[in-house]
């Protein structure tokens, strides 16, 4: 059975070209929502379709689009999240590369939903091709009229560009982005005031929304909400999901899935299960970001709701693989690395307790730990957690509950790229102790594979 | 040294300031272009830009060491960007990256460094959203991988051998990247 909507033309030769786009339905879901759509019903079928942020948030996009101020008086914009900087996530590369027009009437659809006339798509730059194939899909879209002036006859105006960042994983971070936007350096803006919708672009109302989020829209206007709902093997998450497999796996790749489908079976079935016939050790689920779950923890279904309750989260739907050989000491060695090094430095516990947690994970794993170490570790982990670990609690509180309970206060950052620093930490740390008090005890990895 | 762009590159900036209803949003834009044009972004540079956009030049140059993609140095002919960052490492990049800089002569562990013949710069960078190619690089635009050292041997042997400019190189790495991507990695 094929679920494929997304991928579904990925084989098609020059399906970025217009003219194969066209040929296989492309741009009529543009033309019903225009002609025969009112901007609030399309609206109220994208809400309907239990849409959700695919980039990693898992909020309704209809709820979200109806965030922006009714009335208002200023330009309305939409900007397209095409930061993909989550590691272990490539999926909006593939549909930018694949299929950049049905990203493009995604775009169009939601400008005329939300009432923009001006959108941009920022993309990371080290997606140099795919800048291109954007650029030319654009002067594609504009040659043909989707774009523009009086956008097929309807009187819809809207100017669309592509928008290159420069390195910069907060970026990805929606208000982050848009100081980005702004020529600035990508320091996130504290919510509230500035929560897009209400204060975004150059001070007007924006619609921030990712890759995979838009171009599932032309689908859902075709097609209805209601075929989009059951699309999904989850209750509350609409359609299918990208999910992006890496690390220790026989193929690692791009699974275009129903949301919801169970984590094993897209490591086992889809990915072929762990490469050698090793055994699974552990699992980043949602990207780099989610919390990490031991071999035993897989058997949920990797939809947004079911993954907090698991104590982790969909996120970006990045499944990182990590086998019986893997020194998680090791592992989180390059994880505390790479926040340390993407930290923007604006707030403080970020800014240090990244540094704090990349020194001490590094010492660590050279085998200079000494007795103590986790509890500092861990305890600077909860410092940092401010944001997040009250819901995580909610959620999942077998995990995160003891874990709040040690925190001796909810500090907070303006943004969450604390909180995606500490809780790889807290949920590797506690759930491979052994690993790591062998590392202190030892003074080296007592895996025959693992690091030096 | 006086800096100013060619007229196509002042075309090309024009067209971009009119892209956004103020002209600082320009800027991430207009600093790729004057890197393209310029090679890196010297404080020459960042004067002449900042006159452009008609900004403080202590501004551009907050945006410029903000972000990891500019440069603020010459680099080689040809840039190798090697991911260091989970799905890479768990797959041997940190063995794969020594063995590349073995093979280039370069010194150290430093995160940015130059062939002494000034072919090659390697940035050790973080993750570069090709991860079921893991381990990867990026060659000037493209990617290879996932790597192994004899990958790296072959890669390396067109960048010496491949004379002139740098697309006609991209094109013969090019369809390494194709054959993966049509893989059926998808289902």
């Amino acid at each position: 059975m094929s679920t494929r909507v997304l991928t579904k033309n990925f084989d098609v030769e020059n399906y970025a070209d217009i003219g194969i786009y066209l040929r296989y339905g492309g741009y009529q879901a543009l033309k019903k929502a225009l002609k025969a759509m009112q901007p609030a019903e399309i609206q109220d079928e994208v809400r309907r379709s239990q849409l959700v942020g695919l980039g990693g948030a898992g909020f309704s996009t209809g709820t979200k689009w109806g965030f922006i101020p009714k009335g208002t008086d200023l330009p309305i914009y939409v900007v397209v999240n095409a930061d993909e900087g989550e590691p272990g996530t490539f999926k909006d590369r593939y549909l930018m590369a694949k299929a950049p027009h049905q990203l493009i009437e995604g775009i169009i659809i939601t400008a005329y939903a939300v009432g923009a006339h001006l959108a941009y798509i920022y993309i990371r730059g080290e997606y140099a091709n795919e800048i291109r194939i954007l650029e030319k899909a654009l002067a594609e879209a504009r040659e043909h009229g989707f774009s523009g002036k009086n956008i097929l006859d309807s009187g819809f105006d809207l100017d669309l560009y592509v928008h290159p960042g420069a390195g910069a994983y907060v970026c990805g971070e929606e208000t982050g982005l848009i100081e980005s936007l702004e020529g600035k350096k990508g320091w996130p803006r504290i919510k509230p005031p500035y929560f897009p919708a209400a204060i975004g672009l150059l001070g007007c109302p924006t619609i921030v929304n990712n890759v995979e989020t838009l171009s599932h829209v032309p689908h859902i206007i075709e097609r209805g909400a209601e075929w989009f709902v059951g699309l999904s093997k989850s209750g509350m998450n609409g359609g299918t999901r990208l999910y992006g497999v890496s690390g220790k796996v026989e193929q690692p790749g791009l699974y275009e899935l129903p949301a919801g489908t169970p984590l094993r079976e897209i490591i086992y079935d889809h990915a072929g299960g762990v490469r050698g016939g090793k055994k699974l050790k552990a699992v980043v689920p949602g990207g780099l970001s989610a919390p990490m779950l031991t071999a035993d923890e897989i058997d949920v279904t990797a939809d947004f709701p079911s993954m907090m309750a698991a104590g982790t989260m969909a996120g970006s739907g990045g499944v990182i693989v990590m086998d019986e050989d893997t020194c998680m000491v090791d592992v989180l060695r390059v994880v505390t690395r790479f926040y340390h090094h993407e930290s923007c430095g604006q707030c403080t516990p970020c800014r240090e307790g990244t540094g704090w947690m990349a020194r001490m994970v590094e010492r660590l794993w050279r085998g200079e730990g000494v007795p103590g170490d986790l509890e500092t570790l861990l305890d600077v982990a909860r410092n940092m957690l401010g944001n997040s670990i009250g819901v995580m609690a909610k959620f999942a509180p077998h995990f995160w509950q003891p874990v709040l309970d040690a925190t001796p206060c909810e500090s907070s950052t303006i943004c969450l790229l604390a909180d995606a620093a500490a809780m790889p930490v807290v949920s590797c740390v506690v759930k491979f102790r052994d690993e790591f008090e062998q590392h202190i005890r030892d003074g080296k990895c007592g895996l025959v594979h693992g690091s030096e | 040294m006086s800096v100013e762009f060619s007229p196509e590159a002042k075309a090309e900036f024009d067209d971009l300031i009119s892209r956004y209803p103020q002209r600082r949003a320009a800027l991430l834009p207009v600093l790729h272009l004057a890197q393209r044009e310029f090679g890196f972004i010297s404080p020459e540079v960042e004067d002449y830009i900042a006159g452009l956009i008609q900004l403080s030049p202590t501004k551009v140059r907050e945006v410029v060491s903000f972000y990891t993609l500019f440069r603020t140095k010459p680099r080689g002919k040809h840039l190798i960007r090697f991911c260091q960052n989970i799905s890479c490492h768990l797959l041997g990049s940190e063995d794969l990256l020594a063995y590349l800089r073995h093979r280039l002569a370069l010194k150290g562990d430093g995160h940015d460094q130059t062939t002494s013949d000034g072919l090659v710069t390697v940035e050790a960078v973080e993750c570069l959203g090709a991860c079921e190619l893991a381990p990867v690089m990026q060659v000037d635009d493209e990617y290879v991988g996932p790597l192994t050292e004899a990958l790296i041997d072959e890669t390396l042997g067109w960048l010496r051998g491949v004379e002139g400019p740098a697309s006609a190189c991209n094109e013969t790495l090019g369809s390494q990247h194709d054959e993966r991507l049509e893989d059926g990695q998808t289902r």
